[in-house]
């Protein structure tokens, strides 16, 4: 080992303790973004010293570093403009699309590294097996990941899309897919087999994520992930760079946590997800409502809600995923903040999976200018509850629904929000539809709750307006 | 050869429950800026990029090289300024309740 190798190695090494440390200082939200910021110094240190070893190992000609520079910043500025630009209820699609250049860009990079061995006749199979892994799962993450950022953005259609005999050819897909790859290894090493696995791959990503409904669209964003990391891990094993393979690694565990978290908050087992198996629900929204008997509820006005809420002492909103679609964060925000300044103690019960994905909720009210100490997470939520004279559910339905509690039906045993322990409740939505699950929530019809129909945006401006008559008053 | 593989493989499976470690004990409030930084994390990748341009020495090889970049540095530069914006929010300093009770209510 020469001096430089140790060089670059210990760098290497320091590159990846700053991903580590930058990820633990994510535990709390007042040293997170520092945190971020340790982690891209990480990020900083691995890439320079890729270069410099690079040019020094390699050399290379004019011609690539060009390439790699007009590309990176092509690349870069679309990247960093997205960032800047993108609205918070869009943060799902494009942390998607994030994976699919991820993904992408893995891929390419085992394709290049097969391409210069000669299409890989020279390479070992402790470079080749990786090489082909890395091309298998990039390009399904890939193409997989832009059907999903799709769904998100409402370009491709949010139901699941099937055909008659769809899983044959996802079989058959697949099969020729892992075929091509073997046969690269085993036999010729030749860039066609390599180009039908990358082929193969892409369509598969693409017939693996379009029948899965776009309520289950997030869980496939996390999913894809862990993917990603993966196809970086396997780039680093293919190029022998640790820089890649802990990085790729730290990100798998990331996304399957994430994917798995997500799906037991959802009540939904991954794989039932993947299988898009998922008529389930279909049938039961169609079925569900018309046997809820609507007599019992009980209809609220603008200026009973803000009565309600302005001569209360503690009150928690419930926000859910209509708050989010409707864009109301600042709405509910500014609502809070009346009753906070009229000495109401105002907190937000927060869901695992309110919003579109986990811990969007957070993000949309922190853009809202709400410090995080209100935001109460799901166990802290659920004592406060028993302590709460309104509770305030705007646009959630599944998450606060008290069926969960008994055995036998599709949220059965979901973690919920206990928020039929309040004193009262007030439930504000557009109409009696039901939520994600397709159930009638018992909550609309208890005698304690009011129901306020109105679009989230709108009807929370109203009760500001109102509250404040009583606030002045 | 084997060593290398070996000593790759032991990083890559200490990574892997150094991540379980650390990602597990992130509070869900935090769980979209997580995923948005390890989306940042992964452009790594741009790193095997480099390598790339250092070796490319076809046409086919410097396409690769080219969209290998494009990808990854938009994958890198986009993660971590998305990350970093929605984390600045969530370290924005409180509005001091006093002052804006007293504006609420006048």
């Amino acid at each position: 080992m020469t001096v430089f190798e140790f060089v670059v190695g210990s760098l290497y090494l320091a590159a990846a303790t700053l991903f580590v440390v930058g990820l633990h200082n994510m535990r709390t939200p007042s040293n997170a973004r520092a945190g971020n910021l340790i982690s891209a110094g990480g990020m900083v240190i691995a890439v320079l010293t890729t270069v410099v070893f690079s040019i020094v190992d390699g050399g290379g000609t004019w011609l690539g570093w060009g390439a790699l520079v007009v590309g990176g910043a092509l690349g870069g500025v679309y990247g960093a403009l997205r960032a800047r630009t993108v609205k918070m209820t869009d943060i799902p699609q494009l942390v998607s699309i994030f994976n699919a250049v991820g993904g992408g860009a893995a891929a390419a990079v085992a394709c290049a590294t097969f391409v210069l061995h000669a299409n890989g006749a020279e390479l070992d199979p402790t470079t080749s097996i990786p090489i082909v892994l890395d091309v298998f799962i990039g390009s399904i993450t890939f193409s997989g990941s832009l059907i999903a950022a799709g769904k998100l953005q409402g370009v491709i259609p949010g139901q699941p899309i099937t055909f008659p005999g769809s899983r044959i050819v996802n079989v058959l897909v697949i099969a020729i897919a892992v075929g091509a790859g073997v046969l690269t290894l085993l036999s010729t090493h030749s860039i066609l087999l390599l180009l039908i696995v990358f082929v193969a791959s892409l369509i598969f990503g693409v017939l693996m994520v379009l029948p899965i409904g776009g309520a289950d669209a997030p869980v496939i964003v996390s999913l894809l992930n862990a993917f990603t990391g993966l196809a970086v891990a396997m780039a680093g094993f293919a190029i022998n760079n640790q820089a890649l393979i802990i990085a790729g690694a730290l990100v798998g565990a990331a996304g399957t946590i994430l994917t798995l978290q997500m799906a037991n908050a959802m009540n939904r087992s991954v794989v039932s997800i993947i299988l898009g198996g998922f008529g389930t629900s279909d049938s039961a929204s169609s079925t569900g409502p018309g046997d809820q008997d609507l007599t019992n509820i009980r209809q609220l006005t603008v200026d009973d809600v803000a009565i309600q809420l302005a001569y209360a002492q503690r009150v928690l909103i419930v926000p859910g995923y209509g708050l989010a679609a409707a864009q109301a964060q600042h709405e509910v925000a500014e609502l809070a903040k009346l009753l906070i300044g009229h000495g109401v103690d105002v907190k937000y019960a927060i869901h695992p999976v309110a919003g579109r994905m986990p811990g969007h909720m957070n993000v949309l009210l922190a853009e809202a200018n709400v410090p995080y100490d209100q935001m109460l997470q799901l166990d802290e939520a659920n004592v406060a509850f028993d302590n709460c004279d309104v509770a305030l559910v705007v646009g959630a339905n599944d998450v606060c629904n008290p069926d969960a509690r008994k055995p036998g039906n599709a949220v059965s045993g979901m973690p919920i929000l206990d928020a039929d322990h309040a004193r009262s409740v007030v439930v504000m939505k557009r109409s009696m539809r039901p939520g994600y699950a397709g159930l009638n929530n018992p909550l609309f019809t208890d005698p304690q709750t009011g129901m306020f129909f109105a679009d989230a945006k709108k009807g929370l401006a109203d009760i500001a307006v109102a509250v404040k008559e009583y606030v002045s008053a | 050869m084997m060593q290398t593989l070996f000593g790759n493989l032991a990083i890559f499976v200490l990574a892997l429950l150094v991540g379980v470690e650390v990602i597990s004990k992130i509070p869900s409030t935090l769980h979209t800026p997580m995923m948005s930084g390890a989306n940042a994390i992964h452009g790594v990748v741009v790193a095997g990029a480099v390598v790339t341009a250092s070796f490319a020495n076809s046409p086919i090889g410097y396409v690769l090289t080219f969209v290998a970049g494009a990808l990854a540095a938009a994958n890198v530069f986009g993660g971590y300024v998305v990350t970093d914006r929605m984390l600045k929010m969530f370290t924005r300093p409180m509005t001091a309740p006093t002052a804006s009770a007293k504006k609420d209510a006048s």
